[in-house]
């Protein structure tokens, strides 16, 4: 059975730069952009003949450093219960990459970044970008580490997008893939809390049009949209197991200071992600997951034969990716006949679980990838 | 091995390609897939066997199974397998329809009815039979439909669907005489008889 866990202990993020002029990233748009840094980091090793590496793909607000600690850090990266010795994404068995999104603002290339052609700061400038672009920038550096073919791509939410995007564009290169809570499209409810929490932060003055980057970003705007963001990601019981109506000073005071804890909690998210996110990022990410559509013929053509196997996770109180998303996912495999395994995980922490239920989504990894790497070893191409 | 996965094993084909409908913790798939090499998929609606299912290295799918077929072309499975589980579901109709048109051929089995423990039960006791084949008490039973060997082929005939083999199971061993009256379960494995 699987080995004591442990911590992946110090890790460094790495930068990557390419698509150098006159080689710039055509994107789907049309547009080009170029020079591209993409920020990572890399877990455990990578063998021989190259064929354990895994491809982690964060979410909305996640970055490059899914693991372990940053030197003179207390908190660990975004997924560090999944990524270490030991654990679902065992690194001693594993090469992990993760990358930041183009469009992110943590190290790759987004809206904060200095356009070299003005020497400025991209701002709203920056060229809208899709989940498409994201995954191709991705592929720039699969290829700079001199992998063929990845044993697995994964990530939740967003993550699931650019897995499930990474299958439609490089089938062959992904010998299994986990999309987690997630779809292969954004629904007009998903499109709303996205379009909400944009006009947050373009109706607050500070936005100034985008072109913030001299002065104050948006911090009103911005953390409201986090706000609207963090409810989405809970449940209404989660909401009442974790909050209930309790009162921060145990009586109600008659003011509009937050009172109720749930209030407490919102704001101080709100607060604290404004310190590490930047406003102009939260538009351009959240607008590349609205036109991700991948249904039907997008994901995989009528003619195409695909042998990436899939386990596909979802989580039964999760409204904002509800399951039926991702059994349309598996649905749409299966009339392909694409090898794929469904569960559906019964949590009461909506799409926040997919950070939480760590037993469950351990359990199921950590089997199917012992499944797929066996087959790897047996070189069998199903 | 069980009897009833024994009989089941012996009907498969090497390297065929199989549904197993309420595939419970992956047991009979596996055992097809190490021995038989066939390509299996599962379908089962309880969570826990999903987890169990996985640890053996199967493909399965969360859902129940009157849902679950929809998505196949005709014809995508050598065998469509429910074992125990049709009795289960509300629309058997529907899903032996179903596993017939996704699977070349299907593999039922069910506990029989008629079987003379549970006669004598209804009979001389007046109560609900519970016996090995049939455990559970009236108010806890998954089962929606008590059926019997009998009630089985005469739905068969009046489907035009065609029975290619029908295994008749005691406690330990097969039954070969009045099989509606001594076997507790029955295994069918049947196809469409039109176009076939």
């Amino acid at each position: 059975m699987m080995t004591e866990k442990s911590s992946l202990g110090i890790v460094e993020t790495k930068y990557f730069t390419f698509a150098h002029a006159p080689d710039e990233l055509v994107l789907e748009s049309g547009q080009k952009l170029g020079p591209i840094t993409l920020a990572y980091e890399t877990y455990g090793e990578l063998n021989k003949d190259k064929s354990n590496a895994i491809w982690v793909c964060h979410a909305l607000s996640g970055d490059a450093h899914a693991a372990g600690f940053h030197k003179d850090d207390k908190k660990p990266g975004w997924w560090d219960e999944m990524i270490g010795p030991g654990k679902a994404f065992d690194t001693n068995k594993y090469f992990i990459v993760c990358s930041n999104v183009i469009g992110g603002c943590r190290g790759s290339t987004g809206p904060s970044s200095i356009n070299p052609k003005t020497k400025r700061p991209y701002g709203i400038n920056f060229p809208v970008i899709t989940i498409g672009d994201m995954v191709e920038a991705q592929r720039h550096l699969l290829d700079e580490l001199g992998i063929e073919r990845l044993l697995c791509v994964t990530g939740g939410s967003m993550g699931g997008m650019q897995t499930l995007q990474w299958v439609a564009a490089y089938p062959d290169r992904v010998k299994s893939a986990i999309p987690i809570a997630t779809s292969l499209k954004h629904s007009p409810q998903q499109i709303a809390f996205d379009e909400v929490g944009r006009q947050a932060i373009m109706a607050d003055p500070a936005w100034r049009g985008g072109n913030y980057y001299s002065h104050v970003q948006p911090e009103r705007g911005l953390a409201l949209a986090r706000m609207i963001g963090h409810i989405t990601y809970m449940s209404d019981q989660s909401m009442e197991e974790k909050f209930s109506r309790r009162l921060r000073e145990g009586d109600y005071r008659f003011t509009f200071a937050p009172e109720f804890e749930v209030e407490g909690y919102l704001r101080h998210r709100g607060d604290s992600f404004v310190q590490r996110f930047d406003a102009n990022s939260y538009l351009f990410i959240t607008k590349a997951m609205d036109y991700l559509d991948l249904s039907g013929e997008k994901f995989i053509p009528q003619d195409k034969k695909i042998s990436t196997s899939f386990l596909v996770l979802a989580f039964k109180s999760d409204w904002l990716y509800p399951s039926y998303q991702s059994r349309d996912i598996v649905s749409f495999l299966k009339s392909r006949d694409v090898d794929a395994t469904y569960c559906e995980i019964k949590s009461t922490y909506g799409h926040d679980a997919f950070l939480l239920e760590l037993d469950e989504e351990t359990h199921l990894i950590h089997h199917f990838l012992a499944r797929i790497s066996q087959s790897v070893k047996n070189g069998n191409g199903r | 091995m069980k009897l009833d996965h024994q009989i089941i094993f012996d009907i498969v084909k090497r390297g065929a390609k199989v549904m197993d409908l309420g595939c419970g913790d992956g047991e009979l798939l596996s055992i097809l897939v190490d021995k038989k090499q066939v390509e299996a998929q599962g379908i089962e609606l309880k969570e826990e066997a999903i987890y169990k299912c996985v640890e053996r290295g199967l493909s399965v799918l969360h859902g129940d199974i009157e849902s679950g077929l929809g998505v196949y072309p005709n014809k995508s499975f050598d065998y469509v397998i429910l074992n125990q589980s049709m009795q289960e579901v509300n629309n058997v109709d529907y899903i032996i329809g179903e596993a017939l048109r996704v699977g070349k051929r299907a593999i039922v089995g069910f506990p029989n009815f008629a079987h003379i423990t549970a006669r004598c039960e209804i009979f001389f006791g007046g109560r609900t039979p519970v016996n090995d084949a049939l455990p559970y008490r009236w108010f806890d039973t998954p089962n929606v439909h008590f059926l019997t060997i009998k009630d089985f082929r005469e739905f068969c005939a009046e489907k035009n669907i065609q029975i290619l083999k029908a295994c008749f199971l005691g406690k330990k061993r097969l039954i070969r005489i009045f099989p509606n009256l001594f076997a507790q379960n029955a295994i069918f494995e049947i196809t469409q008889s039109n176009g076939e």
